[in-house]
């Protein structure tokens, strides 16, 4: 019976974290309707996320084969959902676990320190919650143990991480109404120092004319099938079809089929997508709920692209900046020994956007564009270290994108290695 | 009852706050709607009465033939009162 429970109830992730949408959605003293629909979505969005990295993985496998024949050297993509997904196999109950104590953590160090952060980002925190898991399980920690420290650390992250920015932010916005919660918060805060010293931010980047039409790149999914398309065929060409024909693709003709890998991948990330939405959707409202009751004058520390209609010629600059920046480093990484990082577009949007906000703010033009670029070398120089701090994780064509996973994973590895 | 489908690019983080927002619109309105989040390729696809979005993305869904609501700033609760009203 407690075989029955302990391994293979609390020890199937998805059942794990179905249990806790359940006594949230108790807690909150919903009607049976919703109980039993919120569990079931729950459970199904931890069970999606399992099927698209399967997808994902054999997209990957073959991406990475064929950089290896191509450059005889290891090309890594990093791509958040991806690696998740991949982890999740290894370290589901880790993550599922620390996500849950970790919010709780975030709540009690809002409440006791100054420090009022509530952090909303949900997906963040699970993707946060999966490096840890993963960071600590190499590093020798199993357990109970494990669970703690890596709760306490999420909980640390979501509040400090905002908290470092909020002055930023302040500038950003002209408020104090809320903080910018996202594991990107490295890249912005130097951005946003760059721009203070080597800037002027009177010259800002809202007087000059730029054109929207680089706005299609937010839709995910367009973002990520047309940057995979790109790399796997160049690649491909790179690998020669005598390769990918006989070894690959089963006669079918190398183009062809590495523009259908390349799709199959972006399919995959939208299908990991999906499961993400549904697993986050019961727990961040029970979260706030939770929050707004324990904590009465938190702010709430929020995605991203909250900060972008503040600033919208700041962030296509910054994400042609910070691409730039990635690209250049790419042809770096290898002259230190380190594993090539694949700029991808979704990070490079998304951080180095938000970096030429906060670079705007405190620097102009001139800020935006050394602040993303700075982000862009960021970016793809952590990624490259953390690689080796991952353990088997570290050999997936696949890695974390965002600055503050990377940061942190180092930082947390080279602290355990103090103590044992 | 309407249908009001929330949407940003990656139908995670943004468009999820802006749903908890437009929520308590509704509630202060007096107003009862079905809203739900999703991501811009979704939303494509997917049948709504309503769909509200930040004004930078929002537009790309605008075929003529659905409603669309553009926000200037997301966080702030009396703009989705104003572009609200009168719609539900």
């Amino acid at each position: 019976m407690l075989d029955l429970i302990m391994r293979d109830i609390l020890g199937t992730p998805a059942i794990l974290v179905g249990l806790f949408a359940l006594i949230g959605l108790v807690l909150q003293k919903k009607d049976i309707a919703s109980i039993v629909s919120g569990t079931l979505k729950t459970i199904m969005g931890f069970v999606i996320i399992g099927a698209g990295a399967g997808v994902i993985i054999a997209a990957l496998d073959i991406f990475g084969q064929m950089f290896d024949e191509a450059f005889s050297i290891r090309g890594v993509i990093p791509n958040n959902e991806a690696i998740v997904a991949v982890a999740q196999d290894a370290f589901g109950v880790e993550t599922a676990m620390i996500m849950v104590f970790g919010m709780v953590m975030n709540i009690v160090l809002a409440r006791i320190t100054p420090f009022k952060y509530i952090f909303l980002t949900g997906h963040h925190t699970l993707f946060m919650a999966s490096l840890l898991a993963a960071i600590l399980s190499v590093s020798g920690l199993d357990g109970t143990l494990l669970i703690i420290v890596g709760s306490v650390l999420l909980g640390l992250c979501m509040v400090l991480f905002p908290a470092l920015l909020q002055p930023f932010v302040r500038q950003i916005t002209g408020s104090d109404d809320f903080a910018v919660g996202h594991f990107g918060s490295l890249g912005y805060f130097v951005s946003g120092t760059i721009g203070k010293y080597a800037g002027n931010k009177e010259h800002s980047t809202e007087q000059i004319q730029v054109p929207k039409q680089l706005g299609f790149l937010r839709d995910t999914s367009v973002a990520v099938s047309l940057t995979m398309t790109l790399l796997f065929v160049v690649v491909a060409i790179f690998a020669g079809p005598a390769f990918i024909e006989t070894e690959l693709s089963d006669g079918s003709n190398y183009i062809v089929f590495s523009i259908i890998q390349a799709i199959t991948f972006a399919a995959g990330v939208y299908i990991v997508l999906a499961g993400v939405r549904m697993l986050i959707a019961e727990i961040v409202p029970a979260f706030k709920g939770i929050a707004d009751k324990m904590v009465p004058n938190a702010k709430p520390a929020l995605d991203c692209p909250t900060v972008f209609p503040f600033a919208p010629n700041a962030v296509i600059i910054g994400f042609l900046a910070s691409f730039a920046a990635g690209l250049f480093s790419m042809f770096l990484l290898p002259l230190f020994g380190l594993a090539v990082i694949v700029p991808g577009l979704v990070p490079h949007f998304f951080t180095g956007a938000t970096a030429g906000v906060f670079g705007n703010a405190t620097g102009g033009r001139r800020g935006a564009i050394l602040g993303s670029i700075a982000n862009g070398i960021l970016i793809s120089f952590l990624p490259a270290l953390l690689l080796p701090l991952l353990g088997n994780l570290g050999f997936e064509s696949t890695t974390f994108g965002d600055s503050d996973f990377a940061i942190v994973g180092i930082l947390v590895s080279w602290l355990v290695s103090l103590f044992s | 009852m309407k249908k009001i489908l929330v949407v940003c690019g990656n139908g995670l983080g943004s468009s999820f706050i802006m749903e908890l927002n437009v929520k308590k619109a509704l509630e202060q309105m007096g107003k009862e709607a079905d809203v739900s989040h999703t991501d811009l390729a979704t939303a494509r696809t997917e049948p709504a009465d309503i769909y509200l979005g930040a004004q930078d993305i929002i537009g790309t869904l605008d075929d003529g033939s659905k409603e669309i609501v553009a926000l200037e700033n997301v966080m702030n609760i009396e703009e989705i009162k104003s572009k609200l009203d009168g719609k539900v």
